[in-house]
């Protein structure tokens, strides 16, 4: 489904990607972590071509990112994304903001996305906020309007840029069920994070990055058990004393 | 010597004093009108990527911004009717001082709102497969113009301000008037007060307004 | 332009080169003057409007409010045409008849007094901008609310209100411009002098023009230096409306 070819990208002389490779297959779900400035969150954001990339190719269910004929907004009206910061258009209502792409990209009609909007707002417990603005909404009821918000464009795929880093301590778990419970109904997911409590529980596999180099890239038993590389060892040692 | 307050002088010229309230009003009015759409075109030429074309619109921008307006209102007054080839009304070689002089202003405070919308909002709504011109549309614009609004009225105060400046070119505005009548009859403690008053009430009003706007709905 | 006749070389005549120089002579002179006043008298309001007592604060705001919401010009004409009338005879008196140069120096107190309100509202916004836990940190410390200000808050706000102070700074020189109304003899009155006696309106302008764009200029640059040589690490500057 998704399938990235030997990426590499320069911020002018600093190389912030490094020959990165991956596949990842219809229904998987992948994880993806390092430390800081491992490239990670930039990897994931060449995926549906909001940062460009210099070398490699990169193909979503057939369709080249990279290439100059693409039409890019079409693509990524069929990849779901959520930011570390949520992300919510503050002008709007939750509602209103699970509307607009419906709308204005997919072409629906007024009733038809209000109703798939509210829908999803109901999955997500939050059926009474719906007509709140996000300024009303705590960090994890922003962040669960924001996978709505995606999820009501039916996307292929979703890609997650640290979900949960903004979310204080109680909110992260609300967040990690829905995610959950979208692995476990197939979703493909590409998802970087430090949360490694939800990678060995839904995760197929797990990739680790070092200085824009995918370094190690296994299933998830095998990467929990016998990590291969000496930097993922000392990253799990690392995040997973607490 | 001061030998006592005599406000019926007020009442007494009331409708030529109103008159220059309308000179007054139409200025800023226009003043505002023309500098907002000129400052609009001028902002979007900023943010173009057309570089020739936001250093020129930078140029002006600064090099309006280094100069009084009661200069620029010189300039015009004398270049105005040269330019044309005849004789031209002071108001409306003013007006396009104003509109000139204003429209820099404008523009910053309109560059800078559009600006100030964060960078993800872009990123996130791009990431739904809006186009540019969508996200414009429905999510940078409406932020950066909620943020805008109350900064463009504060400067808009400040213009019916600087319309008084009209004075160096005999200009009959509100305090123009109000000097001639003080001059004419001597009083100039009533004219000069009650032109100041008149200021504080409305300018304060509406500095509140703008308070209370940005209070309420900037983001 | 049908008809204009081009006449430079009549800015290099006598009397008219020694009006410009006199005249951006008496501009500089009327902006410092104005902004010594202006800088001390503003930061004391701004800071008098950041404390907790009541009547510092109501009193900054009233002096604030009242400058800035009178148009300069009519600020103007009331220093010279009505403070003498108000005042008690033997002052009044005295400003009319025995003060020396009474139109230089009623244009400086106006434009000093004014440009404080400016220069109290960036004080202000620059100190409140500073988080509420500097404040109580150097009070936890055992500072005193004045310690607090000289060491905690003031070295930072001002720092970080430079570039707003400059465009107020320009703003005075700018607004030394309207002395002429009450026949102070400075750049744009005698840009304006000249034109009418040579109608050189478009030689005469274009040099008042051209001093203004330098002094901006050389202000500008000044102040961007000042900026590097005192920036913190890590703070945005920060400046009121």
């Amino acid at each position: 489904m998704i399938e990235l070819a030997h990426v590499s990208k320069w911020y002018g002389p600093t190389q912030v990607l490094n020959s990165c490779s991956m596949t990842i297959a219809k229904g998987e779900v992948v994880v993806i972590c390092g430390p800081s400035g491992s490239g990670k969150s930039t990897l994931i954001k060449c995926i549906n071509g909001l940062e460009p990339f210099s070398e490699g190719t990169i193909t979503v269910d057939g369709v080249s990112v990279g290439d100059r004929t693409t039409n890019l907004p079409k693509l990524r009206s069929r990849i779901g994304m959520v930011f570390q910061s949520f992300e919510l258009f503050p002008h709007m209502t939750a509602c209103e903001n699970i509307v607009l792409a419906q709308q204005k990209v997919l072409g629906r009609n007024r009733d038809a996305a209000n109703a798939k909007a509210t829908e999803l707002l109901a999955r997500m417990g939050l059926a009474e906020h719906a007509t709140k603005h996000p300024a009303q909404l705590s960090g994890g009821q922003q962040q669960r309007v924001a996978i709505a918000r995606a999820l009501a464009m039916d996307p292929i795929a979703m890609l997650f840029d640290e979900p949960t880093s903004a979310l204080d301590p109680e909110m992260i778990t609300e967040v990690l069920d829905v995610m959950v419970k979208l692995a476990e109904d197939g979703m493909t997911m590409a998802v970087v994070t430090h949360e490694m409590g939800f990678a060995r529980k839904v995760a197929d596999r797990v990739v680790f990055m070092d200085q824009g180099s995918i370094v190690e890239d296994a299933d998830k038993e095998a990467f929990f058990g016998t990590p291969r590389s000496q930097r993922a060892q000392l990253f799990l040692s690392k995040i997973l004393q607490h | 010597m001061f030998t006592g307050f005599d406000f019926g002088i007020l009442w007494l010229n009331a409708p030529f004093l109103w008159n220059g309230v309308l000179l007054t009003l139409q200025l800023t009015l226009f003043a505002v009108g023309g500098g907002l759409l000129l400052g609009i075109v001028l902002a979007v030429a900023r943010l173009s990527s057309i570089k020739p074309l936001a250093w020129l619109v930078e140029g002006y921008v600064n090099f309006l911004r280094s100069m009084p307006l009661i200069l620029v209102i010189f300039w015009f007054y004398t270049l105005v009717p040269k330019l044309i080839g005849r004789p031209v009304s002071g108001f409306y070689s003013v007006l396009i001082a104003f509109v000139m002089f204003e429209a820099a202003y404008y523009s910053e405070i309109i560059r800078a709102g559009i600006s100030s919308v964060r960078r993800n909002q872009i990123s996130a709504a791009m990431a739904l497969g809006l186009t540019n011109l969508q996200s414009m549309r429905y999510v940078v614009l409406p932020q950066a113009v909620r943020n805008m609004i109350p900064v463009l009225l504060t400067q808009s105060i400040i213009m019916l301000q600087d319309t008084s400046l009209v004075y160096v070119v005999g200009l009959r505005d509100f305090l123009t008037s109000a000097d001639i009548v003080a001059s004419r009859d001597n009083r100039p403690i009533e004219l000069y007060l009650f032109v100041a008053i008149v200021f504080l009430v409305v300018c304060f009003s509406a500095s509140r307004l703008a308070n209370r706007l940005r209070r309420r709905y900037a983001l | 332009m049908g008809g204009y006749n081009w006449n430079w070389p009549i800015l290099l005549k006598e009397p008219y080169v020694t009006w410009i120089v006199t005249g951006f002579g008496k501009t500089i002179l009327i902006a410092v003057i104005a902004w010594a006043i202006a800088f001390p008298l503003g930061s004391a309001i701004g800071i008098a409007r950041t404390t907790d007592n009541h009547a510092l604060r109501l009193g900054g705001t009233v002096y604030v409010e009242t400058f800035r919401n009178i148009p300069l010009l009519v600020q103007m004409f009331l220093w010279y045409f009505v403070v003498p009338e108000l005042l008690p005879a033997d002052w009044g008196r005295w400003i009319k008849r025995d003060m020396p140069y009474p139109q230089f120096l009623t244009a400086v107190i106006c434009l000093g007094l004014y440009t404080a309100s400016r220069v109290a509202e960036q004080v202000r916004s620059g100190i409140e901008a500073i988080p509420r836990g500097q404040r109580n940190a150097g009070l936890a410390m055992g500072l005193t609310s004045l310690q607090v200000y000289r060491y905690v808050l003031i070295p930072v706000a001002y720092r970080t209100i430079i570039p707003p102070l400059t465009s107020d700074f320009l703003g005075v020189f700018k607004n030394s411009s309207l002395a002429l109304t009450i026949g102070v003899l400075e750049l744009t009155s005698q840009a304006r002098q000249i034109e009418e006696y040579t109608f050189a309106a478009f030689e005469a302008f274009t040099v008042a023009t051209v001093l203004y764009c330098t002094v901006t200029g050389i202000v500008i640059l000044a102040m961007r230096i000042l900026e590097r040589r005192t920036r913190i690490a890590g703070t945005i500057a920060v400046g009121a409306q």
